[in-house]
């Protein structure tokens, strides 16, 4: 303080080092999203004079700018959303949980879902702690639904492939899923269908809030660290998306898919969600089908349908909950969110059409 | 000293561990080091973010993986 201001103690302060760094990032992931269409359609149609409406050069094209373009908008959205979160606690939300009325704590909790940082590997610790201390098995299913369904790399793809009414819609209809399956199990009184030994576990010990004391450097490379982690593990399921996708934008018929899963199909999103179950991916890997299938003239609801039947229930996460619930809840947990899900499909393929 | 590190053997609980081994060296402490995988356990410590880092029975960390300097820290003021 009081020394003279030249640029390079102006440099060394600590505050500077970190928002300067942090702006000069943001503008150079907008620079390169925004210059990103132009530099392949100039590189491969000027440079190696490609036509590129057609065939491999399409699917080429297609590929480079679609990776490029999501890569771009995760890294920019999960950073954001992770030091956001990074206010924000599971125990922190547990707390505010507790002793909330079914209804009330059902949408409570679907909301907290989407705002909490969390992923499925911690699903086990978290129902057991949620349930061992009161809150009721309903509201707890509609955070675990939540969560995964409304998370921060389905909005980053979502806002970015279809825009904000799309992205508004999703984020509603997984909130109402979330809340209106919770509601249902809760009604459905299935503690019995819960492993004992949760009900019996006794929390000990205070609980110390996990993001106390940290700094905004802390919180800063936190975003970093979750932006490398995420995208270390969901590359392979992206490149293999966007290559089916580019394949479909290059190569399928104008109208084959239109034909057999069009809006004139009943069975469309029945049959999306049952194809969407089993398959193990995550947002990153289906939405460049979602969207090339979209130019293809599939109807947004089944899509939807599809996307969100792929992230809500997975096989893995099924077999993480079998150590706390009992098979029969699974299959209802499975259940009631398969048919919420399908629900939404045909209401959104009602109204858009 | 007894440290537990909390969590089913996901990559950040090793992660967490190797921090841990490494802040107790430089402090120049002795400890004992032990692993919690059984949910139940690691629920019964009211973590419900793995991993966890517990020490003598407290918990220190949950959620994330700090760096050595703030595990060092945060043993100091524990000890303290």
């Amino acid at each position: 303080m009081g020394a003279v201001l030249t640029p390079s103690a102006v440099l060394q302060r600590p505050g500077v080092r970190r928002w300067g760094g942090l702006a000069l990032a943001a503008v150079a992931v907008v620079g390169l999203y925004a210059a990103n269409e132009f530099f392949w359609t100039w590189l491969y149609r000027d440079v190696f004079g490609l036509d590129i409406a057609t065939g491999w050069a399409s699917m080429l094209h297609f590929f480079s700018y679609d990776t490029v373009k999501i890569a771009l908008l995760l890294i920019g959205i999960i950073f954001l959303v992770t030091v956001l979160r990074s206010f924000m606690t599971v125990e922190r939300t547990r707390a505010l949980l507790g002793g909330k009325r079914e209804g009330v704590g059902n949408v409570m909790a679907a909301g907290l879902g989407v705002v909490t940082p969390f992923c499925s590997c911690s699903a086990v610790p978290a129902f057991i702690g949620f349930v061992a201390s009161g809150v009721p098995l309903g509201v707890t299913m509609s955070f675990l639904i939540a969560s995964p369904l409304v998370n921060e790399v389905a909005i980053a793809l979502l806002l970015g492939l279809f825009g904000v009414g799309p992205t508004m819609m999703y984020v509603g209809a997984g909130l109402v899923i979330a809340i209106v399956a919770g509601l249902v199990i809760g009604r459905l009184k299935l503690e019995r269908w819960v492993e004992p030994f949760v009900f019996e576990t006794k929390l000990r010990g205070q609980v110390i809030t996990s993001t106390v004391g940290l700094t905004w450097d802390d919180r800063i490379q936190m975003g970093i660290d979750e932006v490398i982690s995420i995208l270390r593990g969901i590359w392979p399921y992206l490149l293999v998306g966007i290559g089916l996708g580019a394949a479909i934008h290059g190569w399928a018929p104008e109208d084959f898919f239109a034909t057999y899963a069009g809006s004139d199909n009943p069975f469309a999103v029945l049959i999306a969600v049952l194809v969407g179950v089993p398959l193990y991916s995550n947002a990153a890997g289906v939405l460049p089908i979602v969207d090339a299938l979209y130019a293809k003239g599939l109807p947004m609801g089944t899509l939807l349908a599809f996307m969100m039947a792929t992230v809500a229930l997975s096989l893995p996460e099924m077999i993480l909950l079998r150590r706390v619930l009992k098979p029969k809840l699974i299959a209802v947990f499975a259940g009631v969110t398969a048919a919420g899900i399908i629900c939404v499909g045909y209401l959104f393929n009602a109204i858009l059409v | 000293m007894n440290i537990k590190i909390l969590g089913s053997g996901c990559a950040n609980c090793h992660n967490l561990e190797r921090v841990a081994r490494e802040a107790v060296a430089e402090l120049g402490l002795e400890a004992t080091f032990e692993k919690v995988t059984d949910y139940a356990d690691i629920a019964g410590y009211g973590i419900m973010r793995t991993p966890g880092l517990v020490v003598d029975e407290a918990v220190l960390v949950s959620g994330r993986v700090p760096t050595a300097n703030q595990v060092k820290e945060l043993i100091t003021a524990h000890l303290g």
